[in-house]
């Protein structure tokens, strides 16, 4: 049964038609409402503020809300706080009033300098919080709902920064050690209090995770008495237990078998495109380059029309349509337009032209083309290393005469990290929903000191683009930011720093019955669960 | 017998300490754990931080003698990933998987051995070619498309159990078992078949060729001669003698199941140890793989041991002293 009980002990699971879902949604006012989510990955800690990972962060924004929450897109909007404003350096925030906690306690300014100042202080985590509060010099709290935190320079990616950092309780949390609850009892449920619309029960590891309706929270009341996830890592398995009804909702049912889920009339499927990019990244760091041949010890792409020819004979669209089973769509930059600092104008990617890609590479001086190995992840992202083998099959019908080098994530991370390939296929998934996030990280000139472009293994360098992006990060007026970051993200296409290929597609399948809204993030959260009326 | 004993454990020293240096070494070539853990954002200065928090930054004898200095008070370190004791997490888990091993071993035990003897007993019979044919199919089977297909009849066209997960569980003692729950047997039900269908086609196998190993023996055919009733040559006389290869079998298969289990506990979302080994090798959480092979070194030479002893008990023949390899 779609919506009810949340134990399931019963031997008898009958195979259920689409009118018996019916009577059982229109009578489930009288039963418990549980919706049993099985994940793909467990997450790591419950604590808020341990390892910023997606299957962490989908279910501590579930128990915590923030300051400023983002919606389906990534646009951001008021949550725990009413209205924030920016003078400078400075920024405002009005708590909204009467919120209270899923302990009853009322939200203070003071919970919100608590979360803030604890982030630094969590020890030994894999994947600090801290980048949120790079520039945060000062947060105070100036009178019981309004919360002042000052940066070191105007930077206007505090409010979509506070996305990341949700409120939790400062007396709950609060206990000897210098971040008061520790990771360990947070894991516990010890501490464990936040203002979001589901607040925890249990965490048997490997098992299940249990929430519950938060009777206290301040929004619209959550649909669900309780919410079961289990992790269930094999996508095969997580499509039978859909099947067999022990769960309501799945997350990345595999591509293969989307079309037999679609035709299922017991089922429904969701698919969101998300912000993340798949791409193609070329060494263009100086003559020397490993894994290319036939070029008399040159780098071919250096050449700004070999990088033009490689984009050209790239079709997306059958790629989209054939290898991804539909589950993309074709990228022209790196964040899909309309998200912030998108360009209008990069929105459907140039038509693959053969023959135009031999005639660039024929001006370049490459009328043989010459040997490339393509570096890719091997189940890092959505049929990976099956795009990977079908662009070395594109490039290699225009003369680039491509062998793809395919190995488990742990092993393509490093190598990447190593610079062992001249050209790598990867994905970006920008948290932020908005450009400097993308740009910075994978395209401005790498400086360690200033942490910039910490993911550009290609080591382009445009100084034009790199002054289009410093200049962003200061300009607090939203529109005149979203433009420039544009028109940073057009100089760099239009240089093919970096080919993108297309935007993942997240999918979800889920009974009948059950409504849910997919995230441009690719997160599971629950609170876009609902029951059909 | 003491010395037997004594000398066994010293050799799990040795075997686990060897076993934790390969590991050390295995996944540092693999690949490098921060790139694992830090968030693609994360600048260079934050993935050296994270480093030199973990020790990663030290080289790498160093910090192997790190652990090791550990080790030898029992401490394997925190996991990288969760921040929890890695050889909590392990423990933490292994009710679960003991449990489907115990139930898997039980059940491919119970229909392997009868089979067996019968196999063994009437060689050419069209039955046994049956139950020979069957074992034939119950080994060379993948284990996932086992698992896959149980799943599919049972749980999704049948709908008589759950597909996955591991039902409601009652405290006994330190244990936390499953198997005192109808909802627990629900679930156990099918992952203990997938591993108990491979596992009984091997033990038939073995009875078969220990019976008809027995059979011409003269023990038997005096036994006969005797006029003994064929329950009791079966018994006492056949049953006894057979034992020990099925016995080694036994122990080594159960090893292996408490072990490696992985495929099978990926397949039905079986909160055991094995899907914990492999979700750490894929994130290079190392201080769980490191802890969770010693523990198994030692789990497997402790089962020897016994087996070992077994051997000694069914068959007085056997002296411990012997068995010095």
């Amino acid at each position: 049964m779609p919506v009810n009980s949340a134990v399931r002990p019963s031997m008898r699971r009958g195979v259920m038609t689409a009118a018996m879902a019916a009577i059982t949604v229109l009578s489930s006012g009288a039963y418990a409402r549980d919706l049993v989510v099985a994940l793909k990955t467990e997450p790591t800690s419950m604590d808020p503020q341990y390892h910023a990972l997606t299957p962490n962060i989908q279910l501590s924004q579930t128990l915590f809300d923030g300051l400023v929450c983002a919606d389906a897109d990534l646009a951001i909007k008021p949550c725990l706080a009413e209205s924030w404003t920016a003078s400078g350096k400075s920024w405002t925030f009005k708590l909204r009033p009467n919120v209270k906690f899923s302990d009853g306690s009322p939200l203070t300014a003071a919970d919100v300098v608590f979360t803030l100042d604890r982030v630094a202080k969590v020890p030994n985590s894999p994947s600090s919080f801290k980048v949120y509060l790079q520039k945060v010099e000062k947060v105070e709290a100036v009178d019981p709902l309004t919360v002042r935190i000052t940066t070191s320079e105007p930077y206007p990616l505090l409010a979509i920064n506070m996305v990341g950092l949700p409120i939790m309780s400062a007396k709950a949390a609060a206990g000897p050690a210098a971040e008061g609850k520790t990771t360990t009892e947070l894991n516990s449920g010890s501490g464990l209090v936040g203002a979001g619309p589901y607040r925890f029960v249990s965490w048997k590891r490997g098992s299940e995770i249990i929430f519950e309706r938060n009777p206290h929270y301040w929004g619209p009341a959550p649909a669900w008495d309780k919410v079961i996830y289990r992790p269930i890592s094999n996508p095969a398995a997580r499509v039978a237990a859909l099947l067999a009804g022990d769960v309501d909702l799945v997350e990345d049912p595999p591509t293969d078998d989307l079309e037999r889920l679609q035709k299922d009339p017991k089922l429904t499927v969701e698919t969101k495109a998300s912000n993340r990019v798949i791409y193609v990244a070329l060494d263009q760091n100086g003559d020397k380059t490993p894994g290319i041949e036939g070029t008399n010890g040159k780098n071919p792409l250096l050449d700004k029309r070999v990088r033009e020819a490689l984009s050209l004979a790239i079709d997306r669209q059958a790629l989209v349509a054939r290898i991804m089973g539909g589950v993309g769509t074709p990228a022209a930059q790196l964040l899909p337009y309309p998200m912030f600092g998108a360009s209008k104008s990069l929105v459907t990617p140039a038509k693959v032209n053969t023959d135009k890609a031999k005639a660039l590479l024929k001006d370049a001086g490459y009328p043989n083309g010459f040997t490339m190995v393509l570096g890719s992840p091997n189940g890092r992202y959505i049929n990976d290393s099956k795009v990977a083998q079908t662009l070395a099959s594109m490039w290699t019908r225009v003369g680039v005469k491509t062998t793809i080098d395919s190995n488990a994530p742990a092993v393509f991370f490093k190598n990447r990290d190593a610079h062992a390939y001249s050209a790598y296929m990867a994905g970006w998934g920008t948290s932020t929903g908005e450009m400097s996030n993308t740009l910075n990280s994978l395209l401005v000139t790498p400086n360690k000191e200033k942490g910039q472009g910490t993911t550009n293994r290609s080591r382009y360098s445009n100084p034009e683009m790199d002054k289009l992006v410093a200049e962003s990060a200061n300009q607090m007026d939203d529109a005149q930011r979203a433009a420039t970051l544009a028109k940073a993200s057009e100089v760099a296409m239009a240089d093919f720093a970096m080919l993108p290929i297309h935007f993942e597609h997240s999918v979800w399948a889920m009974k009948k019955g059950i409504s849910f809204k997919g995230r441009a993030d690719q997160q599971t959260m629950v609170q876009y669960a609902t029951v059909v009326k | 017998m003491l010395a037997f004993i004594i000398r066994r454990l010293l050799q799990a020293l040795l075997v686990m300490a060897v076993m934790s240096g390969l590991v050390f070494v295995g996944l540092y070539v693999v690949g490098d754990p921060v790139s694992m853990m830090a968030s693609p954002e994360a600048t260079e200065l934050e993935r050296d931080a994270i480093r030199a928090n973990f020790g990663l930054d030290k080289p790498l004898l160093e910090q192997y003698a790190i652990f090791m200095s550990h080790a030898v008070r029992f401490d394997f370190g925190k996991s990288f990933l969760t921040g929890q004791s890695a050889m909590g997490l392990i423990l933490e888990r292994m009710p679960a998987t003991l449990e489907l091993a115990v139930v898997a071993m039980t059940l491919a035990g119970l229909v392997g051995v009868p089979l067996g003897i019968w196999a063994g007993l009437r060689p050419d019979a069209l039955s046994t070619r049956g139950i020979m044919t069957g074992s034939v199919l119950g080994f060379s089977l993948p284990n996932f498309w086992v698992g896959l297909m149980l799943i599919m009849v049972f749980a999704v066209y049948l709908g008589w159990v759950p597909a996955s997960g591991r039902g409601k569980t009652v405290m006994l003692g330190p244990l936390d078992l499953s198997v005192l729950t109808l909802d627990g047997w629900s679930r156990l039900i099918l992952p203990a078949c997938t591993i108990a269908m491979a596992k009984a086609a091997l033990i038939i196998r073995v009875t078969r060729a220990a019976t008809r190993e027995a059979l011409p023996m003269d023990y038997i055919k005096f036994a006969r001669a005797k006029g003994l009733a064929w329950s009791r040559i079966l018994r006492v006389h056949l049953l006894k003698n057979i034992l020990i290869p099925i016995v080694t079998v036994f122990g080594l298969e159960f090893g292996q199941v408490v072990a490696f289990a992985v495929v099978t506990e990926t397949i039905f979302a079986w909160p055991g140890m094995g899907k914990l080994l492999l979700d750490s090798i894929i994130t290079l959480d190392r201080p769980v793989v490191v802890a969770y092979l010693i523990l198994i070194v030692f789990f497997l030479v402790m089962l020897n041991l016994v087996t070992d002893i077994l051997y000694s008990v069914l068959d007085p023949r056997v002296r411990l002293q012997a068995a010095k390899a």
